[in-house]
């Protein structure tokens, strides 16, 4: 049976239990792609909807209990069912053992379990909505502590999807130390890899901290244990910097992966070897590592010391320098290569154009004087949705293009991609950079109603989010329109191991474990030149 | 029909060794991994899991140090009240169940499987002894009125040591788990990768209690 290895994984077997027991994890990773798919649309329906709402002062559609539990939804959702699993779990199952030459992770059952736990979190966080919480999904106490909504039901649901977190992350960490192929050394490690790698480390080291807090703030509903509740002696600021201990380094773990797809895609588009391959390499670790020190960002406001203040300011200045190194490698890997713009590319410029917006404004939060004006206002709103959009999404869908040939085995219609991408590319911007504007001028975020000055800036928003919703459906729309069934190995010429199968790749990946000679970016050498 | 298939195949996936799995499930055996290469893998994967034990403990350590600073008094008034001869006949208990599962991990390397289940059983028993203890210290506290919420130094001792009796529990059912498979003949002295890290796994609950032992029994 183990020669087997004709068939390849999408036919391996049909029906719920080929799929739902599987330990393949190329299975694992389309899974996982729909369940983050489906988290997203309804995810992305409450936006739609809490826009709506303020198409106009007061109230437009919902009242004001349903505009928080909307946010609240959209929020927790995106972020512990969406964003966080995203690409790490789909694309990092689907490709770090094609990348690195390996028939599958190191524990393929530690694999599914992780995604029965994932499927658990979700039920019960699904089960949440019967009284949905409208703390916003940063849970903050003392509200999330009084509120008469179902809180301890939707962060137990959180605290199932971290396990999944933390195993998917250990399976990563110790697949890439031990399932490398012959020659694949880590000087020649594909920087997906790499940054798979890095998030992988923050999953496993951040994640237990939020467990803690979580299961903190379910005691303190339950049993009142007074550790965030001042009558008692407690301190909510504590709630903050539990939770941000996580949730920052959570934002890298969003992002990261998202940065080693655009550096797999931009070498390819602009046939050069990637430049600075190993300042990419490192600065995702040394991403990974600072991140963990810039938490008290989050409370510049909330009565920290001057002193804190000024510590964390500076650390969190620090990210720009790997993050810059990253954008700054990444353009002159383009200069003077083969540019194609494929629409797999132009999401990826897309994203280091969106990103470096979305980095620069965190600066202004990051530096003392300003955030003081800025704090909790719609710049913040639109300086998180330009990092997370235009960074982790569009990196996504950068990812969903350019490795659709390989996941599905079929060709998807370029041009009618790019339409799509255009209509989601205005539509992003024209729904958030009037956020800065009105951030700026001093709206603030979450709430229900405001002044009629913002009325204009809250209509082009709302606007955008329409021409964003009809990008995303006709991209949607092309993936199952597929112009072409069959697919070849390797349509884009890449180097990377993942390209040297068939498509879509058989069960057990490769016939035989390749033995690798030469860096994954090695375009443009002689012998690519005479062929 | 599906449903029960389902089912039957949901608790095989999780109680079945791996080489004994339905094919669909069998894609463990494609991966060819060597013995050798499993067994430092897996350890490897049980530290990273160890990493975020501590982390998770990490946490009340932190709130421990803030309050502990905070309100240095009701700190040395809620130590004194606690039972330092209980909680030191638990300590005790607990090391010497680390020591049995450390000559669980010696014998089965050499292959003494009746000695692997004596070890794992006295280990078990430990466990059961300590959560005994546990059980009275808290009716006794509870009976008197101190429950989670009293005061920070109470919440902090019920979470800290109720966090930690959770972990023995865990503990107590994967070594059982191991036992029950021992005593199926599963584990040899060229198998034993899953002995070794369930005593890794032990040992952590161990330490996380001898820093938990001063740091609420003996400060006052």
């Amino acid at each position: 049976m183990s020669t087997d290895n004709e068939k390849n994984y999408l036919e391996n077997g049909k029906g719920f239990s080929s799929w739902f027991f599987t330990t393949d994890h190329k299975r694992l990773g389309v899974m996982y792609l729909c369940g983050i798919g489906t988290f997203f649309i309804i995810a992305a329906i409450a936006s739609v909807l809490l826009r709506a709402e303020h198409l106009s002062p007061g109230r437009t559609i919902v009242d004001a209990h349903t505009y928080n539990v909307l946010f609240t939804l959209h929020g927790s959702m995106m972020v512990f069912l969406f964003i966080v699993p995203g690409v790490a779990a789909t694309f990092g199952n689907f490709l770090i053992p094609l990348m690195i030459g390996a028939r599958d992770v190191i524990f393929p059952k530690l694999n599914l379990y992780s995604f029965w736990i994932y499927c658990l979190g979700a039920v019960i966080f699904l089960f949440a909505l019967a009284a949905p919480a409208d703390t916003g999904w940063t849970f903050y106490t003392p509200y999330s502590i009084e509120s008469g909504t179902n809180v301890i039901l939707i962060t137990l649901g959180i605290f199932v999807l971290g396990f999944s977190s933390i195993l998917t992350g250990i399976n990563f960490i110790v697949t890439i130390h031990k399932l490398r192929a012959p020659g694949m050394t880590w000087d020649r490690l594909p920087l997906f890899c790499w940054a798979a790698y890095s998030t992988s480390i923050l999953q496993v080291l951040a994640t237990p901290v939020v467990a803690i807090t979580l299961v903190l703030l379910i005691g303190e509903r339950y049993w009142g244990l007074g550790f965030f509740d001042p009558a008692k002696g407690g301190d909510p600021v504590l709630f903050q910097h539990f939770f941000w201990f996580y949730s920052h380094p959570a934002v890298y773990i969003m992002i990261l992966p998202a940065m080693g797809i655009i550096s797999e895609i931009i070498p390819v588009f602009s046939r050069k070897p990637i430049f600075g391959y190993k300042s990419i390499a490192y600065s995702s670790l040394a991403i990974a590592l600072i991140s963990f020190l810039v938490w008290g960002h989050h409370m510049f406001t909330s009565g920290q010391s001057k002193l804190i203040n000024i510590i964390f300011s500076a650390i969190t200045f620090a990210v720009a320098i790997p993050t810059a190194i990253k954008v700054f490698n990444w353009l002159w890997t383009m200069y003077k290569g083969s540019i194609e713009l494929s629409a797999a590319m132009l999401y990826a410029l897309a994203f280091i154009f969106l990103f470096t917006i979305g980095g620069l404004t965190g600066l202004h939060l990051g530096a003392l004087a300003s955030t003081i004006h800025l704090h909790d206002t719609y710049f913040v709103v639109a300086h998180m949705h330009y990092v997370m959009i235009g960074g982790t999404l569009f990196g996504l869908f950068a990812a969903l293009h350019f490795w659709y040939p390989k996941m599905w085995g079929k060709m998807f219609d370029e041009f009618r991609a790019k339409i799509a991408f255009v209509f989601i590319f205005i539509g992003f911007n024209v729904t958030f950079f009037p956020q800065f504007i009105m951030g700026t001028l001093g709206m603030p975020r979450r709430y229900y109603n405001y002044d009629p000055e913002f009325t204009i800036f809250h209509q082009i928003s709302t606007a955008g989010t329409w021409l964003m919703a009809l990008g995303f459906i006709f991209m949607l729309y092309n993936f199952f329109r597929p112009i072409s069934k069959t697919a070849e190995a390797n349509p884009y010429k890449s180097k990377s191991l993942e390209w040297s199968i068939p498509s879509p790749p058989p069960t057990l990946n490769f016939d035989e474990i390749p033995t690798v000679t030469e860096s994954t970016y090695a375009y443009g050498n002689k012998i690519e030149r005479e062929t | 029909m599906g449903l029960l298939s389902g089912t039957s195949k949901f608790i095989k996936a999780l109680t079945y060794p791996s080489d004994m799995l339905p094919p669909i499930m069998a894609d463990d055996e494609h991966q060819h991994v060597d013995p050798e290469l499993e067994h430092a893998a897996s350890k490897f994967g049980m530290w990273l899991f160890l990493a975020t034990e501590v982390l998770l403990f990490g946490g009340l350590f932190a709130a421990y140090a803030i309050y502990r600073a905070k309100y240095p008094d009701m700190f040395q008034h809620g130590s004194s009240s606690l039972n330092v001869v209980l909680g030191s006949i638990n300590t005790i208990i607990l090391i010497f169940s680390s020591f049995t599962v450390v000559v669980a991990v010696k014998a089965i390397q050499e292959n003494k499987i009746k000695l692997v289940k004596l070890m794992l059983w006295i280990t078990i028993a430990c466990g059961a002894i300590f959560g005994i203890n546990k059980f009275f210290e808290y009716s006794y506290k509870i009976h008197h009125g101190i429950t989670p919420g009293t005061d920070i130094f109470y919440s902090l001792y019920y979470a800290a040591t109720g966090i930690h009796m959770l972990h023995v529990l865990i503990g107590m059912g994967l070594l059982s788990f191991l036992l029950y498979r021992t005593s199926k003949g599963y584990y040899s002295k060229d198998n034993f990768t899953a002995i070794e890290i369930g005593g890794l796994y032990w040992h952590l609950i161990d330490v996380i209690w001898i820093y938990l032992f001063p740091l609420l029994y003996l400060i006052g």
